[in-house]
């Protein structure tokens, strides 16, 4: 059995509207290039150009985040899910005016 | 289109006026019809707001709870089509900071709403939901219908 991927709901016009996908790999690494073959443009959401977990996205490992064990270098095994979350975040309009000096 | 359940509604309602002056985030629950731009939310269910030191004007959503909703939803059947914030006597628009995040980690979501809710004095003033586009946010139109799977 391959490890599952879980995609969010924004990212799965690149997985042609799949919700999972599974793959086959040894690492957390090797899982997202598969999924890059089977769903191309899915890796630069995910990860950055040195091809580490971009700063808003957090991959987990069924339960754990992947960063508090051996990041993308995690090993997995068959019938692990992968989920991709993203780190949602904002804030007021006051916010911006103490952080950037712009008017909002 | 965000298509609201009137339970959802008062479930927002509720988290974020009881979360002021604190801003309080949460997802959106339900089902997204591709094509058609349409997002119908069965439920509204509350998450932790992790960024504590600065909590009266800005929100992370914790990931741990963005995992188990999303678990829940798909236990459902439903997905996660979105999420909702508070503004503390701020307007229901988005801020350049809720953009920036936005398009870092989508640069269209067009099967996800970001919902705002201007919560003024305690209590929900205006209610705004926003779609992104190419990185820009564009608001789309909110009707309260009940949910029907």
């Amino acid at each position: 059995m391959p490890v599952t991927v879980r995609i969010p709901t924004p990212l799965r016009p690149l997985s042609h509207g799949r919700d999972s996908v599974q793959l086959a790999g040894a690492t957390a690494r090797q899982v997202l290039e598969s999924l890059e073959r089977e769903c191309p443009g899915m890796s630069s959401r995910i990860c950055d150009e040195r091809g580490e977990l971009r700063r808003f996205v957090n991959l987990f490992l069924n339960e754990e985040d992947v960063r508090q064990l051996n990041g993308l270098d995690s090993p997995v095994v068959d019938g692990d899910i992968l989920s991709i979350v993203p780190a949602i975040a904002g804030g007021a309009p006051g916010f911006d005016r103490a952080l950037l000096g712009t008017r909002d | 289109m965000l298509i609201l359940d009137p339970g959802a509604e008062t479930a927002m309602n509720d988290h974020t006026e009881s979360g002021y002056p604190r801003e309080a985030c949460g997802l959106l629950l339900g089902r997204f019809t591709a094509g058609t731009g349409m997002r119908r939310v069965a439920e509204a269910r509350p998450a932790a707001n992790l960024n504590l030191e600065r909590a009266a004007d800005r929100y992370e959503l914790d990931p741990a709870d963005f995992l188990r909703l999303e678990q829940e939803a798909r236990a459902q059947q439903l997905e996660v089509v979105g999420v909702y914030h508070s503004h503390p006597d701020h307007p229901s628009r988005p801020s350049e900071t809720d953009r920036l995040r936005a398009a870092e980690v989508w640069q269209d979501s067009e099967s996800w709403s970001y919902l705002i809710l201007e919560v003024a004095s305690g209590r929900v003033a205006s209610r705004r939901s926003w779609v992104l586009k190419q990185g820009v946010f564009a608001e789309e139109e909110i009707q309260i219908l009940p949910f029907r799977p």
